[in-house]
């Protein structure tokens, strides 16, 4: 009986083991690529004989890497601002107040979420590009919109309707106005929802690649994904693979930081959309 | 509250709406009703404007290309096992993380790695991974003796679409977990103990109890999951590029759409990529006893 229970614990640690070697290795292996330098990149060691820096260099040399990170970061900033603002009030008129039509609004918001990107494909280039704004920052802002809004208004929603009543009823007796009640009574209480919203808008806009691929043209315009897929050799045949692994590390530290600092909000503002939503 | 009031409030609640639905029509609605209207049209990148109405011709192209067939099965063998994999694997890391031992946070925090780094980032990781030459994945096999000579997971392909599953499987099967641990979590304690006491062991405790109650946030997770995995784009354009072999629904409409620049065609294909979620999504729905009133929240 014994015995059994040992190895029985034995077997889940093992198990526990394999799990995290199967989801931590491969970034490992990419930060243990990136330091690598000449020929030791072509060996299959698993830690760099002579950790190099060349490789980190040479992102930044070669291509703007500097400014696609900028690019990215204003995107992504602008794209999450404007969720927030958008979607705390139209979650207000969906949380709080009842009027016909109100399900059926959430359904289709949601439905807008749910769509494969490509069949906005041409419609959106039209548009963006009608509107001036083809290889400018603006309109991958503008088409970030429909994936990150209707997750915002989704998760806000939820969070506003489990708010008690009490809450706006004596302000609104004392005949405060929904915009008033929204910035003074509500808007303090979302912050923690609104920081976890923002956040998973953030990654999302931060790692999205079809958009920004077909929307900018230029080397200076790109966002850090399609910097990072498009990095190329001398050759076709002879990709640097140290320096994509270099690039691949320099953007997934910051995210792997925030997520980790910011762990539970982020698995409860997770499971709100897609469990609960 | 009072009538006067309450239709005050409605008049207010469609003003702070407002903003949101013109944004979602200009962005969302709008492209969508002029890729439905190009996909009749002969359309071209460069001559958006001065396209000629072609009925159903783009359609009748697309149904004789096998191309588009060949990428409509991708997509499916792609979601279809990709989704199923991440399941039970993202089941069983759930139900591990849902015992009470040390170092569970930490494993818990680890399972958001791969869901934070960006799909490029991924798809470029396990490139690199499973380069035939020089990739860690070869010298292991071979190392291991499984494989006598180094395999070309990515350009070989027999093997490619199978490499690019096992990517997705790595970058997806945590978020499953992380879905699946938050629904048993919410399970009463109490239930195992009863169960425990009327003599049901692990086994039958699973399958009598716990699968049937996480089962509606199963489902939802699995429907969410397929929906993101039959538009798939990034992962097979990274990994493959726009290899025939490997090409989703999603590819192959970009593909024709901005690199042959044929607009009508592609738009066509893209209403296409719409159709073919729309029927998957119906038949998860029917098939998963899900109803939609539920899975939408209440």
């Amino acid at each position: 009986m014994r015995a059994r229970r040992l190895l029985f614990r034995a077997g889940f640690a093992l198990l526990l083991a394999l799990i995290l070697v199967y989801t931590v290795f491969p970034f490992y292996w990419a930060i243990v690529s990136s330091l690598k330098g000449g020929s030791a990149l072509f060996s299959a060691s698993l830690w760099p004989a002579r950790p190099e820096w060349g490789n980190y260099a040479a992102v930044f040399r070669e291509q703007p890497f500097g400014r696609n990170i900028l690019n990215s970061v204003v995107v992504a900033g602008s794209v999450v601002t404007l969720s927030l603002v958008l979607g705390v009030a139209a979650a207000y008129a969906l949380g709080r107040v009842q009027f016909r039509g109100r399900s059926t609004l959430l359904v289709a918001i949601l439905g807008v979420s749910m769509f494969p990107q490509v069949a906005v494909l041409s419609g959106l280039f039209e548009l963006i590009r009608a509107l001036g704004l083809y290889n400018n920052l603006a309109g991958l802002t503008l088409s970030y919109l429909i994936f990150t809004l209707p997750f915002t208004i989704w998760v806000l929603t939820t969070f506003l309707r489990e708010l008690p009543v009490e809450l706006e009823e004596a302000a609104v007796m004392d005949g405060a106005t929904p915009f008033v009640v929204l910035t003074r009574i509500f808007l303090p209480l979302l912050g923690p929802a609104m920081a976890t919203t923002g956040l998973l808008a953030f990654i999302a806009a931060w790692n999205e690649f079809l958009f920004a691929l077909t929307f900018t043209l230029t080397d200076d315009m790109r966002t850090v994904p399609v910097a990072i897929a498009l990095i190329s050799g001398a050759s076709s045949f002879e990709l640097p693979w140290g320096r994509i692994m270099a690039a691949s590390v320099i953007v997934t530290v910051p995210l792997i930081l925030l997520v980790l600092v910011f762990q539970r909000r982020i698995v409860s503002g997770l499971t709100a959309g897609a469990v609960k939503g | 509250m009072q009538g006067g009031l309450a239709r005050q409030r409605r008049r207010s609640a469609w003003l702070f709406l407002a903003p949101v639905l013109a944004v979602l029509l200009a962005v969302a609605g709008w492209p969508l009703a002029r890729t439905l209207w190009f996909s009749f049209t002969d359309a071209r990148l460069d001559a958006m404007a001065g396209a000629g109405f072609i009925g159903l011709e783009n359609y009748a192209w697309l149904a004789d290309d096998p191309d588009w067939w060949r990428a409509v099965r991708n997509t499916l063998v792609f979601a279809g096992i990709s989704v199923m994999l991440e399941t039970l694997l993202g089941l069983v890391i759930a139900l591990v993380l849902n015992a009470r031992m040390p170092g569970r946070g930490a494993l818990r925090a680890a399972m958001l790695i791969p869901w934070a780094i960006p799909t490029v980032v991924s798809a470029q990781m396990w490139g690199w991974m499973l380069h035939d030459q020089y990739g860690v994945v070869n010298a292991l096999l071979l190392g291991a003796g499984l494989i006598t000579e180094p395999w070309a997971w990515t350009a070989n392909p027999n093997l490619a679409l199978g490499a690019v599953i096992a990517v997705d499987v790595w970058k997806s099967t945590p978020f499953m977990a992380l879905l699946l641990l938050a629904a048993l979590q919410m399970l009463p304690g109490e239930l195992h103990e009863a169960a425990e006491i009327d003599g049901l062991g692990p086994v039958g405790r699973f399958f009598r109890i716990t699968l049937p109650l996480i089962w509606p946030a199963l489902m939802v997770a699995v429907i969410f999951r397929s929906l993101d995995a039959l538009r798939v784009f990034d992962l097979m354009y990274v990994l493959t590029g726009n290899s025939s072999a490997t090409a989703s629904v999603s590819v192959y409409a970009r593909q024709q759409l901005v690199d042959f620049q044929d607009v009508g065609f592609g738009s066509a294909a893209a209403t296409g990529v719409v159709l073919l979620v729309a029927a998957v999504t119906a038949l998860l729905l029917v098939f998963g006893r899900v109803r939609l009133g539920e899975a939408a929240g209440r």
